[in-house]
């Protein structure tokens, strides 16, 4: 193993260590946090079966955001579809036989890539060109949106740019990712905006279970979307329902006196 | 001036305000603008000195808060949000999933009545987002500024005391949200951690301290409410010629009505408890008003405070168990009603000791409805006729609770008891109304004058779909089923130029239109 596979296959390793376990410890954490009332935003279902049509509708179609901001969905929308595509024909790194429906995918489809990254710039272009959201826009918000873009762009580019050298790399690059997998890389294939684009999608995955990515699983625990609405036929509770990651109670900090106590003379 | 800033106190920093009681509301024109940079709208920190009064000691004492801001405020301020993140999954997750994409910002009605881009549920959800992200998250502790993270100074403090505030809990902002994230839960979150370090609000604290004490907001105790009663049966007596009874603490009444303590006197709310009598008269049920449980409003909501809540809901518990009746019906009031649909079985139930064939609790709505459907009272729809009428659906109602068996009851029900109680009927534009309903601007604790800029403000989305309907449909009657909806537009539509006998409740067009004595 050379020694810049080495270092690639280390950083694989460890972020994808970071990516899984930060994951699942924020999914331990939503899952555990207790819900004590019922707050459905109603009208909300009845049964569960309603409860999960609602959510996918969410999840599926982001319901809410259409009726809530028809250029945010779209933008937004679009952005999440491309992603997904874009992830389905990557699968065909990562496993030793490329599954058949992958196959179709990529001969069906070349432009997701790129529509991907247009969605992606619009999204950028309506956070700078809305008032409102430049108004509540942080750093980070941009940070992650021109990561990803520089992700689409690099990834792109290692596909199309000079187009049947990169094409004739594919075999290279399952080697190395796909060997990733079953702990005996190839050498990493030198091709500069595949290694690029490497070292970006890990910059990616290490930061994803801290970053408001989280939305990602979180949107399953969000009690407006994920209650049953019947609270007057089945009792929910109890109510005092303790968090099973608190086994002890904090030392609490003791409330000093305040100014105004502080002036009193004491008299004990 | 700076030897005057330096004698100041933290509280006083904190809660230093601007009070414009007599601020009036600009001119209705049908249109809901939403402030635009481009036009200088956007005006940041243009409500930041609107804050109520601060609770006083002996208010923050009794419901066993801190008197004042303590010394360490900051530290036991960020004690208090671990312990609620780790308590409220609701918290928890929004605190961490918002993508601030935005869709939000113009959807509450504090933001495009103030143009305070505060207002906008994003950012004032960032207020306490910051504080998290600073104090509990790697993200801020790695980035810091960049992620947004900001440390709680008593400039924030501030903030919060002025922006949490201007937040109805109406969860508007919810319904658009791709992921649901509820900025009540984040306010009332807010408003528990300024409770716990000593900054309490005056008008929120003071009243859930009377509610304990004596069993109503209003602090008014048993003997003045039986002679109020009594008062209001002889007017009622005067008026319709039939003995139709406000019965009190009646042992073993059918129905036990618990009602938001307004409706005892205040205009227009006590037509809607007329109301009431008459269809419990009318339909020959006994029923009881309980001097324990003179309220259903219940201000623990308000200030996230699940213990305060039960404390005051409990209450309703006790007056079960003393008086037996076999249904629980609650009247027009909106947060309470939240409280009641959703929270009642968990917070004081079971209610085993209740017939079970009703539900438990039942909306006064669904009630009369019921009664109408089955022709157990017969309503006169031509008594109503100087009226059009349209209904302004209640925020906690139409988003936080429901009626009847089927989703949009709490739609569907109150609607058609209106219809049947008068001819002329009106929807206001349908971006305002059902769950997209703005709040009346008083909800969530903001209903004192000291606020009124905010509270005129805030009413200003659901005044200008009122006046479309004034001026195109002729509509002279907003029915309401809310005690703070009521309290709240008789105070404000002056202050549009709006004759403020426009608000009332839809059991005062019950009562109306009822006709008494007529055996079905």
């Amino acid at each position: 193993m050379d020694g810049l596979t080495f270092v690639y296959s280390l950083l694989f390793y460890i972020v994808i260590n970071i990516f899984f376990i930060g994951l699942l410890l924020k999914f331990w954490k939503y899952v555990s946090t207790p819900a004590p009332l019922k707050i459905p935003q109603t009208p909300a279902p009845k049964t569960a079966t309603g409860v999960g049509v609602r959510m996918f509708q969410e999840v599926v179609f982001f319901k809410s955001l259409f009726r809530g901001n028809r250029l945010i969905w779209l933008g937004g929308y679009i952005m999440h579809l491309g992603l997904l595509f874009v992830f389905m024909k990557h699968l065909r790194f990562f496993f030793p036989g490329t599954p058949a429906f992958v196959d179709t995918l990529v001969d069906i489809d070349l432009y997701t890539g790129f529509i991907f990254l247009s969605a992606l710039i619009f999204l950028f272009i309506l956070r700078l060109a809305i008032d409102r959201t430049f108004y509540v826009s942080v750093f980070n918000d941009y940070l992650l949106l021109g990561l990803l873009i520089a992700i689409a762009t690099t990834g792109l580019l290692a596909r199309f740019w000079d187009y049947s050298g990169t094409r004739a790399m594919i075999p290279d690059i399952k080697a190395f990712v796909g060997g990733l997998f079953t702990f005996n890389p190839g050498p990493v294939p030198s091709n500069k905006p595949f290694m690029v684009h490497f070292i970006l999608v890990m910059m990616l995955l290490a930061y994803f279970p801290f970053s408001k990515l989280v939305h990602s699983i979180g949107i399953f625990f969000s009690p407006t979307r994920n209650q049953i609405d019947n609270t007057r036929k089945k009792r929910w509770g109890p109510w005092t329902v303790k968090n099973p990651r608190r086994s002890k109670p904090k030392e609490p900090v003791a409330v000093q006196p305040s100014f105004a106590v502080k002036e009193e003379p004491s008299d004990s | 001036m700076a030897e005057e800033t330096a004698e100041k106190t933290p509280i006083e920093i904190v809660t230093e305000s601007e009070h414009n009681k007599n601020f009036h509301g600009p001119e209705l024109t049908g249109e809901i603008d939403t402030p635009a940079v481009e036009d200088g709208l956007i005006i940041k920190g243009v409500t930041d000195d609107v804050k109520p009064y601060p609770a006083s000691e002996s208010m923050q004492a009794e419901l066993g808060f801190p008197e004042t801001l303590v010394d360490n405020w900051e530290d036991v301020a960020v004690q208090r949000l671990g312990e609620l993140l780790e308590r409220y999954k609701s918290l928890q997750v929004y605190l961490d999933i918002c993508v601030r994409c935005g869709t939000c910002t113009d959807k509450c009605q504090f933001y495009l009545g103030s143009n305070d881009p505060n207002n906008m549920p994003v950012a004032r959800a960032e207020l306490l987002r910051q504080v998290y992200k600073r104090y509990f998250t790697t993200e801020g502790k790695v980035f810091g500024k960049l992620a947004g993270a900001r440390k709680l100074d008593l400039k924030l403090l501030g903030d919060w005391y002025a922006y949490f505030h201007q937040c109805s809990q109406c969860r508007r902002c919810s319904v658009f949200c791709p992921y649901g994230i509820d900025t009540a839960e984040i306010s009332m979150a807010a408003r528990e951690i300024m409770d716990s370090i000593g900054l309490g609000q005056k008008y929120v604290n003071s009243i859930l301290g009377k509610l304990h004490e004596v069993g109503n907001n209003l602090g008014m105790n048993p003997k003045a409410l039986k002679a109020t009663l009594e008062s209001t049966e002889e007017d009622l007596e005067e008026e319709t010629g039939q003995k139709i009874r406000l019965p009190l603490d009646v042992e073993g009444a059918e129905v036990l009505l618990v009602t938001p303590s307004a409706d005892f006197f205040a205009e227009p709310h006590v037509e809607s408890l007329l109301g009431y009598a008459k269809v419990f008269h009318q339909a020959g049920i006994s029923w009881t008003l309980s001097s324990t449980a003179s309220e259903a409003g219940n201000f623990g909501m308000f200030i996230g405070s699940y213990t305060q809540m039960q404390k005051a809901a409990s209450r309703i518990r006790r007056a079960i168990e003393e008086l037996k009746p076999r249904r629980l019906i609650v009247g027009e009031c909106g947060h309470a009603w939240r409280i009641a649909y959703s929270f009642w079985n968990t917070l004081i139930g079971p209610f085993d000791m209740l017939d079970p064939q009703y539900p438990a609790p039942q909306h006064i709505c669904e009630y009369t409805l019921d009664l109408v459907g089955r022709g157990a009272i017969k309503l006169d729809k031509s008594a109503n006729d100087e009226f059009t009428v349209t209904f302004h659906d209640s925020c906690n109602v139409a988003r936080g609770a429901a009626m009847g068996d089927e989703p949009g009851g709490q739609f569907e029900i109150p609607r058609a008891l209106i219809r049947a109680s008068c001819n002329k009927y009106v929807e206001m534009d349908k971006d305002t109304i059902k769950e997209k309903t703005f709040c009346c601007g008083g909800g969530g604790g903001l209903l004192t004058d000291e606020i009124m800029q905010i509270r005129v403000q805030g009413a200003m989305p659901r005044m200008q779909a009122l006046h479309t309907v004034m001026e195109e449909d002729g509509v002279n009657f907003m029915a309401l089923i809310c005690a703070i909806c009521k309290a709240q537009f008789t105070k404000i539509l002056p202050k549009y130029d709006v004759p403020m006998s426009v608000a009332g409740g839809v059991h005062q067009l019950v009562g109306r239109a009822i006709e008494l004595g007529a055996k079905a």
